[in-house]
């Protein structure tokens, strides 16, 4: 750490971590409940639990993401953060909002909720990920404006290397991308089309950008190559990202009203979709091959590495599965883009979070990296999630194949709650794997209970022993 | 490494292609704006039709429903729900729930009174009627 003010990363970071266990107790009871429709029916319903997992997802990663800028852009920018004191404010404000509103979710029935927090004025509850009720929106618009604020000032005053333009230049979108989320038409049709702005504007356009400045910072620092050949793949790939994510949009807009040449210009451009998620395989392999240097924190070169290699999985060729028309056709809004779902969201943004937390940890903490003991529990913590997300998004893969032939193919096709109960083994197949992804999520946060720093000296008697 | 294509090169091809392919979508936007009040008749969108539709969205029935395919997977299509089941058996469907059989996927009760009912029932036949492209592929959804 070269900058003291870097330090307001590590409460983001810490916040991030809690807020994502927060969100897989959710997931595991959403899970349950559809192997037990009335598993705490009286307590929460499905829907509250389900947006509870997926708020806590969207708030962990922008948590972790915050806390990612707070650290990157000063150390990039060679000078103090413009305004320690408001990041850590913000960061208060934040995650009380964030508590508060899941608070609100949980005891307060949400038309209830609609009603008492002036929905009727301005109309936004009740679409995917953007269920929290006016204020809370407004906060998010707040606290965005606050660290845009304070990274621009930083930025300004100190040097401008490529990827912090980058990531400043993403966060600004990624505020920007928010607003549509104030507008609600009356006509659903205009509503879903623009719903997706925000939805496929975040992850298959601005945070592709962000992943790529986070994974490139970390590159940079980790392997010594030269920054001028890590910005200028950069480059290269956040453009794919526009010239296929942009038009690609249109593989959202197949069947919900929109005009038929969406089926054509949807599917060519989104089909192009994994290529930024290829280039950055190999563009992250090839700066491993050529590093100048072994980095001690072995467990952050995982992620670093993981990343890459879990987007494309889940983004890319998950995502390619159900991006073309015909296929859409019998799979769309099926357990098989819940599958999509999960495995694109941990593989690319989950994992490149904790790709920096892994990284930047340790050094806000004051060493270089973890001792050996911590890695190997982190490491482990890595596999067990990652093996079992594989595992998740093969179980709702299979269920979603079960709808496609039963209920959408077929002269005599079934009825809904009659495939679900066909699909009742993936279900359980998703929850056995979701345990042990709560497993593997104990094991990594373990890690970080582990005190002592990596031990140069005992490494080198070792490496002279043998 | 050979400067023959340099840092800025790349990033003009980012700016430039960012710049080309969001006129692009917003030129497709324009048009696709024009066309979907005919093609989902939102000259139907009446007075009833939108409460019916506030009514969906504030008690997020797509937290456990999709429709066109958006949504939860937790419980059935409503897109053309209206067609599978008609207006008689909605009507007396959603105040009968919670169902309460052990076990079984459960729908909460939401204390419509009669005149919100037939409103969300408009809402349903409206959206039913939107041309989604031949989507479901059957009326099972
Ligand atoms: C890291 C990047 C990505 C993430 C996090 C992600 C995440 C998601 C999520 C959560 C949904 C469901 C949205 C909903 O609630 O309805 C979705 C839908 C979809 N995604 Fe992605 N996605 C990513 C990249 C991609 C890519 C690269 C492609 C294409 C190659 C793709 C194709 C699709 C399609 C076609 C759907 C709609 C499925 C349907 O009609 O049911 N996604 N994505
Ligand atoms: C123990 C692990 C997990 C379990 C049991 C679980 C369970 C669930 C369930 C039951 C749903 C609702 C699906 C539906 O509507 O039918 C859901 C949705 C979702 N979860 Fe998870 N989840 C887990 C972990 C995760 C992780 C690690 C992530 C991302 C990092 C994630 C991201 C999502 C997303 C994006 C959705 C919305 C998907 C869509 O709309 O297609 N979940 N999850
Ligand atoms: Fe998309």
């Amino acid at each position: 750490m070269k900058y003291q003010s870097q330090l307001v990363a590590k409460p983001y970071f810490i916040a991030a971590l809690a807020l994502f266990f927060g969100q897989i107790v959710f997931g595991l009871i959403a899970g349950m409940q559809f192997l037990d429709g009335t598993f705490l029916f009286s307590a929460a319903h499905f829907n509250i639990v389900r947006m509870t997992h997926t708020n806590l997802l969207i708030v962990w990663l922008l948590m972790a993401f915050m806390g990612a800028a707070y650290y990157i852009v000063p150390e990039e920018a060679q000078t103090e953060l413009y305004s320690p004191k408001l990041a850590l404010i913000t960061f208060w404000v934040f995650l009380i909002a964030a508590a508060l509103t899941v608070v609100g979710y949980l005891l307060v029935p949400y038309a209830h909720l609609a009603a008492i927090t002036g929905n009727a004025i301005v109309p936004t509850m009740g679409r995917g990920y953007l269920e929290q009720p006016l204020p809370t929106k407004i906060g998010i618009v707040l606290v965005a404006l606050s660290l845009l604020f304070n990274v621009t000032m930083t930025l300004i005053k100190g040097r401008k290397t490529s990827i912090n333009l980058i990531l400043v230049g993403a966060l600004w979108g990624l505020a920007l991308l928010f607003l549509p989320s104030f507008y609600f038409p009356e006509d659903t049709v205009k509503a879903s089309y623009s719903w997706w702005w925000i939805v496929h504007g975040w992850v298959e356009g601005d945070w592709e950008l962000i992943l790529g400045a986070l994974l490139g910072f970390i590159l940079i620092k980790m392997t010594g190559v030269d920054r001028e050949i890590v910005e200028k793949w950069l480059y290269i790939i956040m453009a794919m990202v526009l010239i296929s994510g942009l038009v690609g949009i249109g593989h959202h807009y197949y069947y919900i009203g929109a005009p038929a040449y969406w089926i054509w210009l949807g599917s060519i451009f989104s089909a192009m979709e994994p290529i930024p998620f290829m280039l950055l395989i190999a563009f992250a392999f090839k700066m491993l091959f050529q590093r100048r240097r072994e980095h001690p924190n072995k467990a952050a070169m995982l992620w670093a590495m993981g990343t890459p290699i879990m987007a494309f999985l889940g983004a890319g060729l998950w995502g390619f599965m159900i991006t073309l028309a015909p296929a859409q056709y019998y799979i769309h809004g099926t357990n098989f883009t819940a599958a999509h779902g999960h495995l694109a969201f941990f593989g690319a943004y989950a994992m490149v979070s904790m790709a920096i937390i892994s990284y930047a940890m340790p050094m806000l903490r004051g060493r270089e990296a973890n001792s050996v003991r911590a890695q190997h529990w982190e490491i482990a913590g890595f596999w067990i999630m990652v093996l079992s997300m594989i595992g998740i998004a093969l179980a709702l893969t299979g269920a979603g194949l079960v709808t496609a032939y039963l209920q959408r193919s077929g002269a005599d096709p079934l009825g809904f709650m009659q495939v679900q109960d066909r699909a009742r083994v993936f279900f359980w197949g998703r929850e056995i794997a979701g345990a042990g992804f709560f497993t593997g999520l104990l094991v990594y946060l373990r890690s970080f209970f582990i005190q002592g720093e990596y031990q140069y000296t005992a490494q080198v008697k070792r490496a002279l022993a043998t | 490494m050979q400067e023959v294509f340099t840092k800025s090169m790349a990033r003009n091809i980012f700016l430039g292609s960012a710049v080309f392919f969001l006129i692009i979508y917003l030129a497709l936007t324009y048009d696709t704006w024009q066309q979907i009040p005919v093609r989902d008749h939102a000259d139907k969108i009446t007075a009833s039709v939108i409460r019916g539709k506030y009514l969906v969205d504030t008690n997020d029935c797509i937290g456990c429903h999709t429709i066109n395919g958006e949504g939860s997977y937790y419980a059935p299509e409503l897109d053309n729900v209206y067609k599978r089941r008609g207006p008689e058996f909605i009507k007396l469907w959603i105040p009968a729930q919670p169902s309460g059989v052990a076990g079984r996927r459960q729908m909460p009760h939401f204390n419509f009174t009669p005149a919100q009912i037939d409103d969300i029932v408009a809402y349903l036949q409206w959206l039913s009627n939107v041309d989604t492209n031949h989507w479901p592929p059957n009326i099972e959804g």
